[in-house]
């Protein structure tokens, strides 16, 4: 009980401003890394002004409370903390972290991964059924076109179609897949529900656009038109459904006993690395449709995009499946 | 950890607690509508850096314009919440500030989260479903504020009620009873003080005969809360006890012992 408040705070407020001051370091450069002396000297501080606040919540004084609660709270957020204070560094990021998440958490990529496939039998079942639900499974206008006479239009063009605006359509191609991405990855908050209907929804455009063009004879045009960007579109908006699905168990926590808000913790930082990732697959999905997929015969062979997409596919495959096994338990980089 | 609709508290492991006063739908949309502002003057600005670039390759010009406005627009928020502890402009005129649930320091991932999926807080119009889970959570969280672990809580500073005219020319006996101005301060809670200082600024407002009936009853309350003697108080009417009350129970000491921020002629409290 304090009996005497004016001595109370005549003793005790300079204890409170020497930990606002010792907080402002730390809060005002997020590399700050402290000795130990100084992170001793900020608990004794800090165990002070606790014990000063409950002292305080006693004697009924709001707005000494509230100015002592405010610098608690603060030393609070620093001591507890568990994130490190270090500089991010893109190369490990890039080489280890992202990998050994996505191999740590495979699988809602497998679960994404078999929705896609799904979805593409069904969109190539309906073609198979219906040819004019072409127009209703495609929405995009080029697609609706017969695929022979497309074929013949886009070699006749000789890529310069695009002739001038690349640059502006790479980055209209980066933004919308970015955003479709995004979307994917938000829906895991509707319980995955809008997550697995985006990924079977790209599964059935894929499927029937794969039907429709295998079906009129014009599978190498295909292979040749949508290989060297959609081997790595494709995975990109897979590992954005992964990350969409992570946040799903993590929402929904089947089997589990941990607290909503402790799982969600547990996989946040996880949920960004990959949708990181995915955005920065997407960028470069983004560069190769507008700089190479839209170039075919006579201009680019199609054999050479072809090849193309395979030696993309596979260094993609060993980037996902090796890169940074040998740090898989550390995994420092993560966006804690 | 508990939560009630209107406060986060946050019980420490020494056991002592804190709260923060959550932000209601209100501002929370007020200050999003200032930052989408800001977004908007931001890629206008934009627009203008790239025309310059415009001029030269009208490709390159369009391609940065893309990409920047999406940057902008995707970026804004992230960026000032994480660099701005919690805070974007919007936020920050409206005394707004994004937290951890449990206290702890702001994560990248948790605000990249809160903002990557406001899109799905948007449907299916108008930040509906936003606006639903807002409603019906306890913490006043949206969909982002639940993936992400943060709640938005109002950081404004706490304003000082100048009793000095309630109290002014009269002396205050009881203060130099240290041991029961103790009592009073241990006793009595807050929101009790809060209401014995309404009174006293509001006793015109009264009639007579209510006046001194509420004056007697909180009188007597405070009489028999803090176990007030009979003798200290004999020549006190009630309504004189519970000025004297409240000033004992309000800050009645000289500015020089208060922590510099809580001088009135210093800055607010330091804000979280």
């Amino acid at each position: 009980v304090i009996v005497d408040l004016s001595r109370f705070l005549r003793q005790q407020h300079t204890v409170w401003e020497s930990l606002d001051g010792e907080l402002r370091r730390y809060e005002t450069d997020r590399l700050f890394r402290p000795a130990l002396e100084d992170s001793l000297r900020l608990f004794d501080l800090y165990e002070r002004c606790v014990a000063d606040l409950g002292h305080l919540q006693e004697a009924s004084q709001p707005e000494l409370t509230a100015y002592l609660s405010s610098i608690v709270a603060r030393a609070y957020a620093q001591i507890h903390s568990h994130q490190g204070r270090r500089r991010f560094k893109p190369k490990q990021w890039l080489f280890e972290t992202l990998p050994n998440t996505f191999r740590a958490r495979i699988r809602p990529f497998l679960l994404a991964l078999l929705l896609t496939a799904v979805g593409c039998g069904l969109g190539a079942t309906l073609m198979g059924v219906d040819k004019n639900a072409r127009q209703t499974l495609m929405p995009f206008q080029g697609l609706l076109n017969d695929p022979a006479k497309r074929v013949q239009q886009e070699e006749n063009a000789h890529g310069k179609e695009l002739s001038g605006v690349k640059a502006t359509f790479s980055a209209t191609l980066m933004a919308n897949n970015v955003k479709v991405a995004i979307f994917a990855l938000a829906c895991g908050m509707t319980f995955g529900f809008g997550t697995i209907l985006i990924l079977l929804g790209n599964g059935i455009m894929l499927g029937a656009v794969v039907f429709d063009y295998v079906h009129a004879g014009e599978a190498q045009f295909l292979l040749g038109w949508l290989l060297p960007h959609g081997v790595v579109e494709i995975p990109a908006i897979l590992v954005a459904g992964q990350a969409g699905l992570l946040l799903a168990s993590a929402l929904i926590g089947w089997h589990s006993r941990q607290r909503r808000s402790e799982r969600l913790r547990s996989v946040a930082g996880d949920v960004t690395t990959l949708a990181a990732g995915a955005m920065a697959m997407l960028i470069w999905a983004g560069i190769v449709e507008a700089y190479v997929s839209q170039y075919h015969q006579p201009v680019l062979p199609y054999s050479v995009k072809i090849i193309f997409g395979v030696v993309e596919l596979v260094a993609l495959t060993v980037y996902f499946s090796r890169a940074g096994r040998k740090t898989a338990h550390s995994s420092q980089e993560r966006f804690g | 950890m508990n939560a009630r609709r209107d406060r986060l508290i946050i019980r420490l492991p020494e056991g002592v607690t804190f709260s923060h006063t959550l932000a209601g739908p209100v501002s929370r949309v007020s200050a999003f509508m200032i930052d989408l502002c800001v977004i908007g003057l931001l890629t206008t600005l934009e627009g203008y850096a790239t025309s310059l670039v415009n001029a030269l390759n009208k490709d390159l010009g369009g391609a940065l314009y893309i990409l920047c406005y999406f940057l902008i627009y995707v970026g804004y928020g992230i960026a000032c919440e994480y660099w701005w502890h919690g805070q974007t402009l919007g936020k920050w005129l409206l005394g707004l500030r994004v937290v951890d649930l449990s206290g702890l320091e702001l994560r990248f991932s948790q605000v990249a989260l809160r903002n990557l999926l406001r899109p799905v807080d948007m449907l299916p119009f108008f930040g509906l479903a936003g606006g639903v889970t807002i409603f019906f959570n306890l913490r006043n969280q949206r969909l982002g504020d639940i993936a992400g672990g943060t709640v938005v809580i109002r950081s404004i500073a706490h304003g000082r009620t100048d009793i000095s005219a309630l109290t002014r020319g009269r002396y205050n006996t009881l203060r130099q009873q240290t041991v029961l101005c103790a009592r009073l301060r241990q006793k009595v809670s807050p929101e009790l003080a809060a209401l014995a200082t309404e009174a006293l600024f509001r006793r015109n407002e009264f009639d007579a005969a209510s006046r001194l009936l509420l004056f007697y009853e909180l009188a007597m309350h405070f009489k028999a809360l803090a176990d007030i003697p009979e003798a200290d108080i004999e020549s006190l009417s009630p309504e004189q006890l519970v000025r004297n009350v409240v000033e004992v129970l309000s800050l009645r000491i000289s500015e020089q012992e208060l922590p510099p921020p809580l001088r009135r002629q210093g800055s607010a409290p330091a804000p979280l």
